[in-house]
């Protein structure tokens, strides 16, 4: 529980990572032509330097951290089997090869491709990650990565804004993710003269578009649905879409579990100006929330608004086929005050995790593993529902769904005990649904923890 | 190589779609109890994606494993990029990075049933705090940049609340680029402030820039150039005496452990990059961590949720009113908190001070060595790293990237060049404390060898690299004709193939 920092002064120095021994460190010294470490510091005010003693602990050795950082994890309830949590961040398989290849050191340990001759390996992955993102979501282009879903979301509206320079007003869906909608207030607040609004769900858990078309005007930039949104439901997008370009605004959704595309009709065939989502779902674990990986499209004719770094194809001094970053114009190394965005370092290791997932699920897996996930999740929904739960929304979901009952918090309680994660309540975020759980159910839940579930939930004595 | 017959271990190695061929797959999946459209509409049902990969296991495996071996890593080779802090990556980190525990844990899982990752959290915040000297931390951000986003927006709640949210933000010349572009994202316009004969502030320019419609100075020190901000004392003053805040740019951290800290600088603000000082992996470009640490004056605009301390432990808390908000989702990039609190732990107080004092060494080791044959951008000590120039080879049309390329043929990674802009041609060299004499004497031999083939035989340098995977890459074509993305069939719009 509390911090255990040790307030003594260290009587040992970990020497692992360091290489030089002493006579070195003296030839290094000699040739500086300074007598000491210290002498190396002299540029720095006295008054600084004397008050610049660190109060922490000893280091390790790589046993003793071992076991005191496994003792932090065994603190933890972290059971893929037995998460029934979903909102924004799923527990799915990862297949051992995604591990194998993330933890080559020549991925891990290089730096953003700066040069593309030692950095192939890297960069034809990531042409290969936009091509993959662009195809999930059917646009014509995809960036090397954004942080999270939910800054992703963030930049598309200020790209919007970029792009419909005379407009001030933003929509989102109330049915939007609520960190995403944080996430897009934060990021607007004081960057210019716009205005944040939201619209409401019908009783159906889709985007009320009565309420949507209200509020479009001529001086709306944008609206952000989610697809699908945060109660799982899938969006009647052709419509929405419809309204909102019809009036000139861009259309953007954003995407928490991109596994959903595999079976669903991707944004770009209903005509989405930006297509974001987070990655997670592919080849990354759970890990408290991080790190996943911001998946950003949109149409080709915006890419030179884009946010974010891009790579294309090339040819070497020999004529052969190369990949290399590309259109850097954008960005703020060159463009400074100007740039589209500040992203600088971005998410490449969990585009790759990405990659490597997508590649081994293929045409098929992935299609196949989007209907597992749906079949699941409908099983489990409609056992809740003869047990008694009511299904609060009506329209189709995908693996995730609403339910609710006088007991909820009782039960989700003794569910809690049973050591399972039984869904999220939702009433933090909305008031109104006070008594509902948002469930997810996914291929990683076991019989038995589903079964368990249930009971908990829903004992069938009641 | 590529659509080329090649010999030996250069192995030519096509797309993943190009790799592919119906009906294989990599993955085993259950069959589902029902077809998609028992559940869904059948017009919402979408097809298979055409062009999606058809790759078994085993070439999958092959497939990358063949790009990886296409790739320079700190780990493999020596990286002396600028800016950066390249060091090692413990290997320890990424297993316990892995641990069950932390890999399976859900961000929603309610605060009892996370106590091991709250407490970690907050001993990181603790540790973080000691290191920087200043009064609270942040570890939401997802990288430096996305920090710096943060502390300007904090800023920038703190002067709204004192009814006016002010224009400007002043920001050195050799700042690096996601500075100014973090001010304008906060709404701010930026005035430039130009350095000195020397590469330093002065503190009569931020005198002079000062006043009331400034918001922030955002200073990197040690700055960009290697060097440290003497003035630093006396220009913090300054921009507080017209109740302006200093953001400092944290991205340098290394050369200052236990070296002197942020906050007795005047610091306000500061962002950390775990991936560079607590050796993170920089994964080919992220993910990276930019936790934010402030001082008692900004506290309260710090993003929400934070972490608290109750009576039965540590919980999450929303309940900051004046906040910014959340800048992303859940609780930050928890896995590099890991891996970054396991690089604390390991090294402890003397350690971490040993860390900055090697790589102060290093640099100035390296300078010295240098400078017989390249030109200082600025003569004297530097911190953690040294920036020298393309001048001097003139003669034979030598520039800065000509000598970047032979450096790859020569088996290292190239330093950063081109920044900072101040420096025309710049070559920034960071060793970092974690490279042996040797492998600094090795690199040192290969730079000045390559001063002299820039004057005996430059063409050498023009044609470089010859050593690599593929050759010198043509960036303008691709930026002439951009080909972004594969497509299975040329469609009209990407018709520039
Ligand atoms: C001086 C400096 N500031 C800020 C940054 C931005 O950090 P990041 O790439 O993590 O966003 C960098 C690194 O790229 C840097 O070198």
């Amino acid at each position: 529980m509390s911090i255990q920092v040790h307030r003594t002064r260290s009587t040992r120095t970990t020497v692992r990572f360091f290489p030089h021994n002493d006579t070195e460190i003296q030839a290094m010294l000699d040739a500086i032509g300074v007598a000491t470490l210290e002498d190396l510091f002299r540029d720095i005010p006295p008054e600084l330097r004397e008050r610049a003693t660190l109060d922490l602990p000893p280091g390790l050795s790589e046993m003793d951290l071992y076991t005191r950082v496994e003792s932090l994890a065994r603190k933890n309830f972290a059971s893929c089997d037995r998460c029934f949590v979903g909102a924004g961040a799923y527990a799915h398989f990862i297949p051992a090869v995604v591990e194998h290849i993330l933890q080559r050191a020549e991925f891990y340990s290089a730096y953003t491709p700066y040069q593309p001759e030692v950095s192939q390996g890297t960069l034809q992955a990531t042409y290969e990650f936009q091509t993959l993102v662009a195809m999930l979501f059917d646009m014509e282009v995809a960036n090397a990565s954004m942080y999270d879903g939910a800054s992703a979301a963030a930049e598309a509206v200020l790209m919007a804004l970029r792009l419909r320079p005379a407009r001030r007003r933003v929509l989102v869906a109330r049915s939007l993710h609520p960190q995403y909608r944080e996430v897009i207030r934060t990021y607007l607040e004081g960057s210019g003269p716009y205005s944040l609004e939201e619209v409401s769900f019908s009783a159906d858990g889709a985007t009320d578009i009565q309420d949507l078309t209200r509020k479009l005007g001529e001086d709306v930039a944008a609206a952000v649905l989610g697809y699908p949104n945060f109660f799982g439901v899938v969006e009647d997008l052709a419509a929405l879409v419809n309204a909102v370009r019809a009036c000139g605004a861009l259309a953007i959704t954003a995407t928490t579990e991109p596994l959903a595309l595999g079976i669903l009709r991707p944004p770009g065939e209903y005509g989405v100006d930006i297509a974001v989502g987070e990655g997670q779902s592919f080849g990354m674990p759970l890990s408290y929330g991080g790190p996943g990986v911001g998946l950003f499209a949109t149409r080709l004719e915006f890419v030179r608004t884009m946010p974010g770094r891009l790579v294309g194809e090339t040819i070497d001094s020999a004529g052969r086929r190369a990949f290399v970053l590309t259109l850097a114009t954008r960005e703020q190394h060159i463009r400074r005050e100007r740039a589209t965005s500040n992203i600088c370092t971005n998410h490449g290791l969990m585009a790759l995790a990405f990659t490597v997932h997508l590649s081994l699920l293929g045409k098929q897996g992935l299609r196949q593993l989007a209907a597992l996930n749906l079949a699941r999740a409908h099983t489990v929904a409609d056992e809740l529902e003869r047990r008694g739960w009511q299904l609060v929304f009506t329209r189709p979901f995908f693996h995730e769904f609403v339910v609710a009952h006088p007991d909820a918090r009782v039960r989700y309680q003794s569910a809690l005990e049973q050591r399972l994660l039984p869904g999220v309540p939702l009433g933090r975020w909305y008031p109104e649904l006070e008594d509902a759980l948002l469930l997810c159910v996914t291929e990683t839940a076991s019989a038995e923890a589903t079964q368990a579930l249930l009971d908990a939930l829903a004992p069938q004595s009641c | 190589m590529r659509g080329q017959k090649q010999e030996g271990l250069l192995l030519d190695e096509p797309l993943i779609f190009e790799r592919s061929r119906a009906g294989r797959r990599g993955v085993d999946v259950s069959a589902p109890s029902a077809t998609p459209e028992r559940y869904l509409p059948a017009q919402w049902v979408r097809p298979e994606i055409d062009g999606f990969p058809e790759v078994s296991e085993p070439e999958v495996l092959r497939h990358y494993l063949r790009l990886s071996q296409w790739n320079y890593g700190a780990a493999t080779t020596f990286y002396p990029l600028g800016s950066c802090t390249m060091k090692y990556n413990p290997v320890v980190n990424e297993a316990l990075a892995r641990l069950r525990g932390f890999t399976e844990l859900h961000p929603l899982t309610p605060d009892e049933m996370a106590q091991g990752a709250l407490e970690l959290l907050a001993e990181l915040e603790q540790w973080l705090r000691e290191i920087t000297g200043m009064s609270a931390v942040t570890l939401q951000p997802a990288a430096g940049a996305h920090g710096e986003l943060t502390g300007m927006k904090m800023i920038r709640a703190y002067h709204r609340d004192r009814g006016n949210p002010r224009q400007r933000v002043l920001i050195p010349a050799s700042a690096h680029g996601t500075n100014p572009a973090s001010a304008a994202l906060c709404g701010y316009s930026t005035l430039t402030l130009e350095g000195n004969q020397i590469g330093l502030i002065e503190p009569h320019a931020v005198r002079k820039a000062m006043n009331g419609e400034v918001a922030a100075l955002m200073i990197t020190n040690p700055n960009t150039l290697g060097l440290f901000e003497r003035e630093i004392l006396q220009i913090a003053e300054t921009v507080h005496a017209h109740g302006g805040l200093v953001y400092l740019d944290g991205a340098n951290l290394n050369a200052l452990l236990g070296v002197a800290k942020p906050a007795h600088m005047g610091a306000d603000v500061m962002q950390i990059n775990l991936h560079k000082t607590f050796s993170t992996p920089h994964g080919g470009g992220g993910p990276g961590a930019g936790p934010v640490a402030v001082n008692e004056v900004l506290e309260p605009y710090l993003p929400v949720p934070r972490l608290v301390r109750t009576e039965s432990g540590w919980r999450w808390s929303e309940e900051f009113p004046r906040s910014i908000g959340r800048v992303r989702t859940f609780h930050g990039n928890f896995g590099m908190h890991v891996r970054a609190l396991a690089y604390l732990l390991a090294l402890g107080a003397e350690g971490l001070a040993q860390v900055s004092r090697l790589a102060v060494l290093a640099a100035n080791y390296v300078r010295v060595r240098l400078s017989e044959a390249y030109q200082l951008a600025f003569p004297g000590m530097c911190m953690h790293e040294c920036v020298f120039t393309d001048k001097g080879f003139d003669a034979s049309a030598v520039r800065t990237l000509d000598i970047a390329k032979r450096l790859l043929d020569r088996g290292f990674y190239a330093p950063t060049i081109y920044f900072p802009l101040v420096v025309p041609g710049a070559l920034m060299i960071e060793p970092t404390e974690t490279e042996s004499k040797e492998t600094l004497d090795a690199f040192i031999t290969a730079m000045l060898e390559i001063a002299r083939e820039a004057r005996d035989a430059p063409q050498r340098l023009k044609e470089a690299p010859v050593h690599t995977p593929v050759g010198r890459v043509d960036e303008a074509r691709a930026a002439r004709r951009p080909i972004l993305r594969w497509t299975p069939a040329p469609s009209p719009h990407l018709a520039c193939r």
